[in-house]
This record gives structure tokens, sequence and C-alpha cells, in this order.
């Protein structure tokens, strides 16, 4: 647990999303491997899940997530951004950091360090952590965060009704006027608890299907939630939103009952019935479009979790600059309506290189 | 094993990365790249600058017939941008469909991959463009 409410608090002075213009409906996909559309539908409330172009990685979407955060930070000196971690579970390079490119991209080579964090999906959070640490230490003055995969699965396994491509990505320093939220405190929780893997050389990951709800997701997500709320002597009527990790529609709903929120709590921040899983920057994702919705002064409780497992809670508190950097750069919901490209089956295995000749 | 492209791509990696050019501080005209003198007065006197990330199509093809590298890629559309600050680019324009791309159309830089060594080699990264969103 990190109480994070003592000086010098801890801000965002910018966020932004990316995901590919591409998308598959379930429709399609269950009609490639027979199964019943309205079944998957209700049964994991997802409707169509974003694909990536047949020249986007996950070091693609990052780099365009941070430039999308630039352009809400008018403020920051890229050059002042002393630190890069991306986290993923779909790194292009077995060997090759990343976080290279990325820095390379936005033009930050000289004084800034940085990683790439793998803990499946929760590898982003780990690097807003790091940030937070970092920032407040005195040691760098801004940071760079980012969740982005482009997430892979076996074809016709039932992971491909949600695995999907995108990210977000946050700039932090210390609180000023011009950060859009500030982070009052963090609490984490890890297990070794083999839900969902990927082996080393293995082209897709496997899982252990029901077994990654009860003992992974809801339990790790209600002891990070509960742990951080007791530390800081919050209770669920406090929050405004519940942005958990979102496997699927339905498991953020869910956990976000059992912990005691509302549904009105936990809708604004939402994104995967109309995204897909975005694994590393799913829950980030979701806390981008809660902030593109909030009003100054409103609480968000982020939850993500990875698989293996572990799950870290923030408590984040919207401030005024939101009102005059949300329009800086895409809104989530204009990421996901503005422009689609709908694809088939076929040209979706095309565009994930499924098709081996 | 080695990767004899490796040394290339890291060269060119300001220019596709970020779209760095040069202006020209005698007759203002900005090229993409690194140059050491201006293509239009031929003054040797210019700054490295970052070009607009945003432009419009000046002119455009489409690929139907891929080279070898590029088989699973076409049909793709390969174009001249005018960027916004003068300079033209020509690169790949991502995002729509070849029907739909005409003369004027406004782009802006994204960043992709834009080829490979091999399946075991170095992945190249630099700009592409796509309509404003």
């Amino acid at each position: 647990m990190s109480d994070l409410r003592n000086d010098p608090l801890i801000g965002i002075s910018g966020y932004g999303v990316y995901m590919p213009v591409y998308r598959i409906k379930i429709e399609d996909i269950a009609k490639a491997w027979g199964d019943d559309p309205d079944t998957i539908k209700n049964g994991l409330l997802v409707y169509e899940i974003t694909v990536k172009g047949r020249d986007e990685d996950q070091i693609t979407v990052a780099v365009e997530a941070a430039r999308n955060a630039l352009k809400r930070a008018p403020e920051v000196d890229p050059k002042g951004i002393g630190a890069v971690y991306i986290g993923s579970e779909s790194k292009p390079y077995a060997v090759k950091p990343s976080s290279t490119v990325v820095a390379a991209a936005l033009g930050l080579e000289l004084g800034v360090r940085g990683a790439d964090y793998e803990f499946a999906c929760k590898g982003g959070s780990e690097g807003i952590i790091s940030i937070i640490a970092q920032v407040k230490a005195g040691m760098i003055k801004y940071g760079l965060a980012i969740g982005a995969d482009c997430s892979q699965s076996w074809p016709g396994d039932v992971l491909e009704y949600t695995a999907s491509s995108g990210g977000a990505a946050f700039i932090i320093g210390v609180k000023n006027n011009d950060s859009v939220a500030y982070f009052e405190g963090t609490y984490s929780v890890m297990s070794d608890t083999a839900d969902f893997w990927r082996r080393d050389g293995v082209e897709f990951p496997r899982h252990t299907g029901r077994f990654t709800g009860k003992p992974a997701y809801f339990d790790h997500i209600i002891k990070a939630a509960e742990g951080l709320m007791n530390e800081l002597n919050l209770k669920p009527s406090d929050f405004n939103y519940i942005v958990p990790h979102q496997p699927n529609g339905k498991f953020p709903i869910r956990v976000a009952k059992m912990l005691g929120f509302k549904i009105e709590q936990v809708e604004p921040g939402l994104v995967t019935p109309w995204t897909g899983n975005f694994y590393s920057g799913s829950a980030l994702t979701g806390l981008c479009k809660a902030l593109d919705n909030a009003e100054p002064g409103e609480r968000i409780l982020v939850v993500t979790f990875g698989s293996g497992a572990g799950a870290d809670a923030f408590s984040i508190v919207v401030q005024d600059a939101i009102k005059r950097k949300r329009d800086l750069a895409p809104k989530v919901e204009d990421l996901i309506n503005k422009r689609k490209v709908y694809v088939d089956y076929g040209v979706y295995a095309r565009l994930w290189n499924k098709i081996k000749v | 094993m080695s990767s004899p492209r490796s040394p290339r791509i890291w060269q060119l990696k300001d220019i596709r990365y970020r779209l760095l050019g040069v202006e020209c501080n005698k007759c203002n005209k900005r090229f993409l790249g690194k140059r050491l003198v201006c293509p239009s007065c031929g003054s040797r006197d210019l700054k490295i600058v970052e070009l607009s990330r945003t432009g419009k199509i000046y002119s455009y093809t489409v690929v139907h017939t891929p080279p070898r590298g590029r088989e699973n890629y076409g049909p793709y559309i390969i174009a001249i941008i005018e960027l916004d600050d003068g300079a033209r680019a020509t690169g790949e324009v991502v995002d729509v469909d070849p029907s739909e791309v005409e003369i004027g159309m406004k782009v802006e830089m994204v960043f992709r991959r834009i080829g490979e060594e091999d399946r075991a080699g170095i992945i190249y990264y630099g700009y592409k463009f796509r309509p404003i969103l």
C-alpha cells in the first residue's frame, strides 16, 4: 500500500488512447467456427473487437497513444520526460526493448531511462507505479507510462472473441494546475496463480477457462480494491467511477457489484463491449474514457489485473484542467465510433498472419 | 548471423520516426531528410527541423502487384504528401480503401511498420499517412 496524499502530490498531465480502425463483429468470428453468436455476445457482453492493421504492432500502438497523451500535455517539454515504461505481453521482439523505439519516435534519447514491463494485462499499471515513485522521489520531472497490446489468441479459441489491439498512455508529474487528475493512493496484490500463460517461443497463449474467473480475476481485483479502500478509509459510495480490468464486458460489471458498486459507477469506464480486450491497455483505456466525461472533484477507482496473477488499485481524483484538456486529443468514444472498417474472418486471419502459406 | 541493414535503418530513424528535415535560412523552404545544400536556392545555411505531421495528398498511385517481401500488403497506396509547411514526403497511405483515396485528401502522419528484414531480422518502423480522424 502506498498512501500518496502527502506532498508532493503526483498528477496526470496528459493521457491518450489509440486503437486501430479495423473491426470484426462477433457474428463473423462465430460464423467461421460454427458458434452461436448470440450465446457468445450474451455470455461475454462483447459485440465487436478492434483488429490491428497488417503494419501495426504493440510498438506502433504505444507510439500513437503516447503522441495523443502529449497532445493533452502541451505544457510538458518532451525533453523533460525522464522515463518511459511500456507494459505489454505482445512485444514484437523477444529481446530488444520496445521502449527505445517509442522514446526515439518521441525524440527522447538523452537523459531518459526505460524498460518493458510484462505482467500479463497489468504491465502498464506497473509502469505507472514506477513513474509515480520516481517523480515523488524527485528523480525525474515527468515520466511516460504506456499499456499497449496487440493481443494474441489461438484460432478457434474463445479468446478470439475478445483479444484485440489498442493502448493508453499517461504523462505523470508533480501535481499542478495543469494536472487533469492526481493519485491518492495505490494498493497491489500478487499470488502464484497460473490462469493464463504463454511459454517462450509459443505463438499463442493458453488459459484455464473458468479458472481464470474466481481464483484469479475476481479474487485479486476484490483484494486490491478493498485493500486500497480500507487504507484510504473510503467506501464505494465515495467513488463516482470504478474501472476494473475488462477481459470481457461481463466480468467488470460483476466484480463492481461484488464490491458494492452500482452499475452507474462502472458503465462510464466500460470499453470492452465495443473494442475487445486491450490486455495491458484495457483498464487504462477505461480510465481514459472515464476521464473524457468526468467532472473536476470526481473520484475514480481503477483496478488493473494481470494473469499469473496480480492486481493494482489506484484512487484518482479529477482536477479542473480536465475541462480544457480533454478535447486536445481524440476521445475514446471518438476512436470507437468515428472511423471504423469492418473486416470478415478471412481478412482478420490475414491481418493477424494466422494463415500459414 | 549478422543484421547488415541495421546500421542503415539506424541512420534513417530520425527521418522516418519524426519526419525530420531541413529548413533553408535563406529561402525558408523545407525539405524531408538531412541535407547539406538547399535544393531550391543552393544555400548551405540550413537548420534541422521537425516537419509538419499533417498535409494533403498531392498525388498517389495504387500498387496492385507488390514486390517480393510485401506480398501480404497489396493493394496499397503510395502517395506524395504536401505537408502543411510546404515540404513533400512520399509514403504509404493507410486506413483507407484505395477506392476512397483522392488528391487533396487531408492526412496526418502515423507511426507504422514499414518493413522487416526477415522473420528473425530487425523490424523497420517509420512514417505513413492516414486520413485525419
